[in-house]
């Protein structure tokens, strides 16, 4: 079905038609609503759309006009972004959880006249705000419930759009007017506006077109194979550019089945009754899952835990090059498919990945050996990078070619290059086309020659062609050699041994780079008591020689791994320190969620980073510290250094 | 907090009375010569101190209690005593202070108990269940589950009531009382042991039972803010004789009230 979408297609509405003409019976949409699972077909969801488009148009929504969508993953409410793009006007959806101010903002920004919402919670966070929205006329709501009182002159439920707009199309006069409606829209007219999270500056609305979204869809659709056979399950926020293009583009281009969790808090058991087969799970989500399993394993009884355990190894030692289709021993494949019945297949049952064909992870830099735990069990994950700019894919992991560390080639019809300073930049078939009310920020992130600055500082890798990101252009530094100095990248390197806690890695503008680590009590805490190793307090065992043995081990296997990429093996760590106190929000060390502060850091431990650099073996450091019940102390402490040697790069071994 | 404008359930006509109500345990009097009426559709508080005879009180409702002196009336019907199957039957239901669940059963099963009354079909079915057994049952589950999205607690429809948060077992054990589908629905304490979030949170679904099922509510509640935002009218006890009775402003004027929570120099 991919192939004749860009063909026959070049906006959504149509790519709905063709649906209900193609695979009208096949399931569009899920919602489990009391307990049971509610289907609806193609062919259903277009006679839904159909009439809410006439009742949304009878109140008053016009042609090229924005219409706010603000909730959760419900079908009303994808049905709303259908309805109004039928209309040839634009829907804005805006993240569901994002506070008063923030709503305001963007509606404001995008000055829309009519609002469809979730519930009360939302109409009354709107509300709220009313004063700064004097052009917004009238908002819909999905769920009744709480609303009953409210005064209903601006507002109305979906449910009775809907049917008057059913009503009214009765009237074949209004039936033909709907489909010259739909038949005028082209694909180069704007089918959405997403605002971005905002997390770097105040929140954008990028504009994509109808055509280059589905074009770019149909590239990725083509890529993983799906098919209208395919299931997903619409659990991460509507507003965001993941779920509008892997649900709403993809599921259309594709016509696969997308499920909508019964509420937010259910996503996990939906999972495992639905069994997707296809899934995006950012690393955290994964991170959790995984500590989930492991807890409760530990409550398990021995023999199914020695079971657990022995298979998990097995699985780790033979499991991701089966998936590979590498060359594995015939006991390792007899062991694995032991594995598989007693452990691997009864696992992905209750984790809900049974059916997963293709599951994607993006967003953060995923941790290897969390990374490959799914990939033994035989989970088929991938990695892929992208942004809301290039409506989501950039670039992605093909089957076959799956390795931690990079985010995969470029994906089909996609160009890279890698500018002079780093950074990334792309053009491809999904790109934006500016965004919404804003041509200086526009002309900031493009190109002469119509590339996209993504703001990532990356390159590709030698051996396997694909890209590495590694940090944000801005905060990638250079050695006073000229070394390019990536500290994010070096920190994840860091932070992805489960001892270290958190990790700042020194080096713009030095002679070679150093990093000051955090240890995680929990790991190198129960690793203590396992090696009778006595403490008294987080700074005694932070400064104890063998937690530095320890880690310097960490730091050592790092370096190995910065040695193997010929841009990195500069910036291999030379020397290292235990903070003597975990880096806490409360002190401003770290922001509340959870990224280093460098500047204020620099400030703060000066004595210690002036000793990382003149050749000191110790340091003397006292630093204020605020408890939780908000009063104040010091700490004093003297903190070690080690010196750490590179490791031979093996491109430099050639060189020499 | 309480929506205004539209259409509210009727406030009027009275649902409940109790008149000269006398309990005492030996010698200790628990209520003495209590008066005071429930009408339909409001929030009714019943206050006081600790040991101010308002537990007992609600005990006297429901029939767990017989009061040696009064009578009650209930929809029009007086009697010296309630029998709790006539209050079940009638269509009151309860929660208590101290939750009292089933704690090895599901939070969906804990409900369904709550449909026991309402549930027809003979034993003999029951036990194949089968036929209308099947048909009963798959109504009052569409019921259940009306009320587990009503309380929002569909994530944890599967889990043992023992594993929850005491906040969610709360929840719980009114929607136990909410399966019943009350006309009055009596809450011990609902908002006991409960952080901010959680109590307005229980506000929340006290003001939407009323208002969405339009039952008429009668609470006993220490936290003042709670009682004083949510109710119609309160009941002052203290020492098992009613001190006050009117409308949160009125009771909050009270001198009696006053004296009686902040105690008087004698």
């Amino acid at each position: 079905m991919a192939s004749n979408a860009a063909a026959g297609a070049e906006t959504f509405p149509k790519l709905l038609i063709r649906n209900a003409n193609v695979c009208g019976a096949r399931p569009a949409m899920r919602h489990k609503d009391l307990g049971i699972w509610q289907t609806w077909t193609w062919s259903q969801t277009l006679d839904i759309v159909r009439a809410y488009a006439v009742g949304l148009h009878r109140l008053g929504v016009k042609r090229g006009e924005t219409v706010a969508i603000v909730g959760g993953n419900r079908p009303k409410l994808y049905w709303s972004v259908m309805a109004v793009q039928m209309l040839g006007a634009i829907p804005v959806p805006v993240y569901a959880d994002a506070v008063a101010d923030e709503l305001a903002y963007a509606l404001a920004h995008a000055e829309v006249r009519f609002a469809a919402v979730e519930d009360q919670e939302q109409v009354d966070k709107i509300q709220s705000v009313m004063k700064r929205l004097p052009q917004l006329e009238l908002m819909v709501y999905d769920e009744k419930r709480g609303l009953r009182d409210y005064d209903h002159s601006r507002l109305r439920p979906i449910d009775e759009v809907i049917d008057e707009g059913r009503k009214a199309l009765a009237d074949p006069a209004v039936a033909a007017w709907l489909d010259n409606e739909i038949a005028t829209s082209k694909g180069s007219d704007p089918s959405i506006i997403l605002y971005t999270s905002g997390t770097t500056g105040t929140s954008k609305g990028v504009v994509l077109t109808n055509e280059r979204s589905i074009h770019a869809a149909a590239d990725t659709v083509a890529f993983d194979k799906l098919t209208e056979k395919d299931v997903a399950l619409a659990y991460l926020p509507l507003a965001w550019v993941g779920d509008h293009y892997l649900n709403y583009a993809q599921g259309l281009v594709s016509g696969f089945c997308t499920a909508c969790p019964e509420s937010p808090d259910t996503a996990m058991s939906d999972l495992r009754e639905i069994g997707p087969s296809f899934y995006f799970a950012p690393p955290r989500t994964l991170e959790q899952l995984l500590t989930r399993v492991m807890i409760r394993m530990e409550d398990a009884g021995l023999i199914k835990r020695k079971v657990f355990h022995y298979f998990i190894a097995v699985a780790r030692r033979y499991g991701e090059r089966i998936l590979n289709g590498e060359n594995v021993s015939l006991t390792g494949r007899v062991l694995y498919a032991i594995g598989n019945i007693l452990v691997y297949g009864p696992l992905k049952n209750v984790l809900g990945f049974s059916r997963v064909r293709v599951a994607y992870t993006a967003g953060e830099a995923v941790g290897p050996d969390l990374f490959s735990f799914y990939r033994s069990i035989g989970l088929n994950l991938k990695q892929l990078y992208g942004q809301t700019e290039a409506f989501l894919y950039v670039t992605a992991q093909p089957d076959g070619e799956i390795y931690a560390d990079t985010v995969g080639p470029a994906c089909p019809n996609v160009d890279i290059r890698i500018a002079d300073n780093g950074e990334v930049q792309f053009r491809s078939p999904g790109m934006f086309s500016g965004y919404f009310k804003d041509e200086t920020k526009t002309a900031e992130v493009m190109t002469p020659d119509g590339y996209v600055k993504t703001g990532d500082a990356g390159f590709f890798d030698e051996k396997t062609g694909h890209l590495k990101i590694i940090d944000r252009t801005k905060d990638v530094g250079k050695l006073n050699d000229g070394t390019m100095f990536p500290p994010k990248y070096i920190e994840n390197k860091l932070k992805f041994f489960p001892n270290i806690h958190e990790a700042v890695a020194l080096g713009d503008k030095q002679d070679f780079v150093t990093v000051m680590l955090n240890i995680d009590l929990t790991a190198v805490g129960s690793w203590a008591e396992r090696n009778n190793v006595v403490y008294g307090s987080y700074q005694e065992l932070a400064g104890h020689p063998l937690v530095y043995d320890m880690l310097e081990k960490h730091v050592a296997e790092v370096n190995r791994s910065l040695a193997e990429d010929k841009v990195m093996a500069g910036a291999q760590i030379r020397r290292f320190l235990i903070l003597h106190k975990e880096l806490d929000p409360d002190d401003g060390e770290i922001t509340r969620t959870l990224k280093v502060r460098r500047g204020f850091i620099a400030e703060r431990y000066a004595p210690l980073i002036t000793a990382l650099y003149d050749g000191s073996k110790e340091a003397d450091i006292s630093t204020q510290v605020t408890f939780e019940d908000g009063r104040k102390g010091t700490i004093s402490a003297r903190v070690k250094i080690r010196d750490m040697k590179p490791a031979a790069t093996p491109a430099m071994g050639k060189a020499a | 907090m309480r929506a205004t404008g539209g259409p509210d359930v009727a406030v009027g006509d009275e649902l409940l009375s109790v008149e000269n109500v006398s309990l005492s345990f030996g010698g200790v009097k628990a209520v003495s010569d209590v008066s005071f009426d429930i009408r339909k559709g409001e929030i009714r508080a019943i206050i006081g101190p600790n040991g101010a005879g308002k537990t007992s009180m609600l005990n006297i409702i429901n029939g767990f209690y017989h009061p040696q002196k009064g009578c009650i009336t209930f929809k029009g019907q007086t009697r010296a005593r309630m029998r709790p199957h006539d209050a079940a039957y009638g269509g009151i239901a309860r929660t208590f202070q101290n939750v009292a669940l089933f704690r090895g059963m599901t939070a969906l099963d804990n409900i369904m108990a709550g449909r026991t009354l309402k549930m027809h079909s003979n034993f003999f079915w029951q036990l194949l269940r089968y036929g209308p057994a099947i048909r009963e049952e798959v109504e009052h589950r569409h019921r259940v589950e009306e009320i587990i999205d009503f309380l929002k607690i569909q994530e944890i429809r599967r889990v043992p009531v023992g594993r929850l948060p005491y906040g969610l077992q709360k929840r719980v054990e009114l929607g136990r009382a909410l399966a019943m589908e009350p006309e009055l629905l009596l809450l011990d304490e609902p908002m006991a042991g409960m952080n901010l979030e959680e109590k307005e949170d229980m506000s929340r679904f006290v003001l939407d039972v009323n208002d969405h099922y339009g039952t008429t509510i009668a609470l006993i509640e220490h936290d003042m803010g709670v009682v004083m935002d949510l109710s119609d009218r309160v009941v002052v006890l203290d020492h098992g004789i009613k001190i006050a009775d009117g409308t949160p402003d009125e009771v909050k004027r009270n001198q009696a009230v006053i004296d009686a929570y902040l105690g008087v120099a004698h």
